[in-house]
């Protein structure tokens, strides 16, 4: 895989997550997150979505004139969501049923509709293929990420499997209902990104504070007859 | 069934953006000062009032297990399709919404005309019909859910974007800056309407 | 946002409406087709997962009768009747093949259905089939247990499950659900068994002939007077608790069971 092609992989799993970063995807974040097993369907469901348009659209952008691109864009992708929760259905019965509405709901996720217009097209199939996979395991991580602690901490298992020896059954754990809950959900979210700036730190938002940067540049001029200092 | 429940609760307890997480793209990204939430809050309303109940006729009378027997074809199933037809007619709605707004109520237009397209693809929009359809309200229900859960975003977006108004005077630390302290305070919001749950009316 | 590179060129711009046109309708036509065919492949695969899980889960009930291995005993005798009652009357519907008929279709058919008075809506449904398909598991002439399908909205989503009662009508053997999307770790902990063992031995209505059959809010010894007739309340999850509480008040009441029920108390469970 030469060096283009493997930043266009891996650039949205840490640099550029679509999550932590390009602020998408966010709505079935959260929702499906409960128990690690539905986080990563969700995931896997995205994932498949998301490369599988990303080159769908690519493929054909030459031929889509600008007026209709957005329609064009989602059918296609509603169609791929269609055509995986007929699957789950199918073949994965009991999830379907868990993830119930959210499965549908990756058609106006932000994700795949971003990628599809501000990436797939404007770019040849391949790198559009590997830039909707990209984004899918950056999506993913966070996701299972978030799904693994909550269940952990939720409910003392994963995956199904009690891993915590719970205090109804004479352990020591007692479940924290808050995480099964959407403010916690909220609040991991929240302390993931946290960390993930304080370690890349070229994430960090600038501060949002234009009146007191103002009256600085001011006084600097005033103070130096004219000097014009940037203080940010 | 119960409206005037049906509408508090959807405010309140059913908060697709607290309780579900729909809509969070545009309300995190736009939610930045009070006016502009207020002008998306109010296009997510008149916009989910407008569909939910549309959606519902269209799910009645053309999607649902034996809706084409009037014409003679009982067996017809198209469930399936549901969910492209609904974000088809949720598309023309707000085309349509856009186009009437510019034309006859250009204050308006002024107002909220931006955020339209957004809506196109806003989970709650959607949200707002697939779960309308999974709990299979009627018509009634669905033009109040609709209105309850339009109104109820609002508020959300609205209080949200007051609270991160006030925070660009407060000590963020840089990494919690902006998108992260915003989803601790969405969090903090979110336990607060959960102590709502046990209201019940009447 | 992050572009790696122009590595693509920038489209040419097509031009003409009838073009736009033309290209949204073959992608419609496209996608369309490749929909269809996938759910017309799968269709069959699905049912089968529906009729399996309900399947599965009458099993369940039923097997949770105490002794019901020498009830099934081929020399104890034992057989269970499918049939269709019309709740509005309480008789049995001999002309509705229990078989095919599906309540919940029937519960949408406008024409069909049985409106529900707001002021009687426990369960928050809205409206109803007329009939409904009842499970009689039978020793000789009596009924050993009566399998009520019951179902209302919780929080998130319709609970559908079934209600077991005894021969006396009156005490539960089992209430389970077989479909719901409640939150995983909170609602959905109705699936629990610890939880649903509750159930067993609970019983409806007090000497009075008062309904008192419910889901506790917390627990449900702390009113002594009120632990025959309630369960645990489920933590965190006060909505589907009541959810639960509300259908079973609903459907073993007047505009639900009710009739059913006590055509069966008078006639002795002859059908």
């Amino acid at each position: 895989m030469s060096g283009a092609d493997r930043r266009v992989l891996l650039d949205p799993l840490l640099d550029n997550n679509p999550i932590a970063l390009q602020i998408l995807g966010i709505c079935s974040a959260l929702a499906v997150t409960t128990t690690l097993a539905t986080a990563f369907t969700m995931s896997l469901a995205l994932t498949v979505v998301l490369t599988i348009s990303n080159g769908a659209v690519s493929l054909l952008r030459n031929h889509i004139p600008r007026s209709v691109r957005l329609i064009v864009q989602i059918t296609i992708i509603a169609s791929l969501v269609v055509v995986v929760d007929q699957i789950l259905e199918a073949y994965a019965f009991e999830m379907s049923k868990r993830l119930s509405v959210f499965v549908g709901l990756i058609v106006t996720n932000c994700i795949v509709l971003g990628r599809a217009e501000g990436y797939a097209m404007q770019h040849g199939v391949r790198l559009s293929l590997l830039d909707g996979l990209g984004n899918g395991i950056g999506y993913s991580l966070v996701l299972i990420l978030v799904g693994s602690v909550r269940e952990l901490l939720g409910s003392g298992a994963l995956l199904g499997i009690n891993v915590l020896p719970l205090a109804v059954d004479g352990g020591w754990f007692h479940p924290m209902a808050l995480m099964l809950m959407p403010p916690g959900a909220f609040f991991l979210i929240g302390l993931l990104i946290w960390g993930l700036r304080t370690w890349k730190r070229a994430q960090i938002e600038p501060s949002e504070l234009p009146e007191t940067a103002l009256v600085l540049e001011v006084k600097t001029e005033a103070a130096e007859g004219g000097f014009a200092r940037s203080v940010r | 069934m119960d409206l005037l429940a049906l509408f508090v609760d959807a405010i309140f307890v059913d908060n697709l953006a607290l309780s579900f997480f729909l809509g969070m793209c545009t309300f995190l990204a736009v939610s930045r000062t009070v006016p502009t939430a207020l002008g998306l809050g109010a296009a997510v309303s008149v916009v989910q009032t407008i569909t939910v109940p549309v959606n519902n006729l269209v799910h009645r009378y053309v999607v649902t297990e034996g809706a084409w027997a009037w014409a003679g074809l009982p067996d017809v199933d198209l469930r399936y399709l549901g969910l492209m037809v609904y974000i088809a007619v949720i598309a023309a709605v707000v085309q349509v919404l856009e186009m009437v707004l510019e034309r006859f109520f250009p204050a308006l237009h002024r107002a909220m005309g931006l955020f339209l397209p957004l809506l196109t693809v806003n989970c709650a929009i959607l949200g707002g019909s697939l779960f309308m359809v999974e709990r299979d309200y009627g018509f009634a229900e669905s033009a109040v859910y609709g209105a309850g859960t339009g109104l109820g975003w609002a508020l959300a977006v609205a209080l949200l974007a007051g609270i991160r108004e006030k925070l660009r005077y407060a000590d963020v630390p840089e990494g919690l800056r902006g998108l992260g302290v915003s989803f601790l305070v969405v969090g903090l919001m979110s336990l607060g309407f959960l102590a709502l749950a046990d209201v019940r009316l009447g | 946002m992050s572009e790696a590179g122009a590595a693509g060129i920038s489209p040419p711009e097509p031009e003409g409406r009838a073009r736009a046109l033309a290209v949204a309708f073959a992608v419609a036509l496209a996608c369309g087709t490749v929909v269809s065919v996938t759910a017309v492949l799968l269709e069959p695969r699905q049912q089968a997962n529906r009729v399996a899980e309900r399947q599965g889960l009458i099993d369940e009930i039923v097997a949770r009768l105490p002794g019901l291995e020498t009830v099934l005993d081929p020399s104890g005798v034992d057989r269970i009747e499918t049939k269709v009652v019309d709740l509005g009357t309480g008789d049995y519907v001999s002309a509705v093949d229990p078989t095919t008929y599906d309540p919940i279709k029937a519960a949408q058919d406008s024409a069909a259905r049985v409106e529900i008075p707001p002021d009687e809506d426990l369960a928050r449904i809205g409206a109803r089939a007329p009939y409904a398909t009842v499970y009689l598991a039978r020793k000789g002439r009596d009924i050993s247990l009566i399998i009520l399908p019951v179902y209302g909205a919780g929080y998130a989503s319709t609970l559908r499950g079934f209600l077991a009662l005894e021969g006396d009508l009156n005490t539960v053997v089992a209430l389970a659900f077989y479909e719901h999307a409640e939150t995983p770790g909170l609602g959905a902990r109705l699936e629990d068994p610890e939880w649903l063992a509750q159930w067993r031995g609970k019983r409806v209505r007090d000497e009075t002939g008062q309904f008192r059959l419910q889901v506790a809010r917390g627990r449900s010894d702390a009113d002594p007077g009120a632990a025959p007739y309630a369960v645990d309340g489920i933590t965190g999850a006060t909505r589907t608790s009541q959810g639960v509480s509300q259908l079973l008040r609903y459907w073993l009441g007047d505009h639900g069971f009710g009739p059913f029920l006590s055509r069966l108390r008078n006639e002795g469970g002859a059908s």
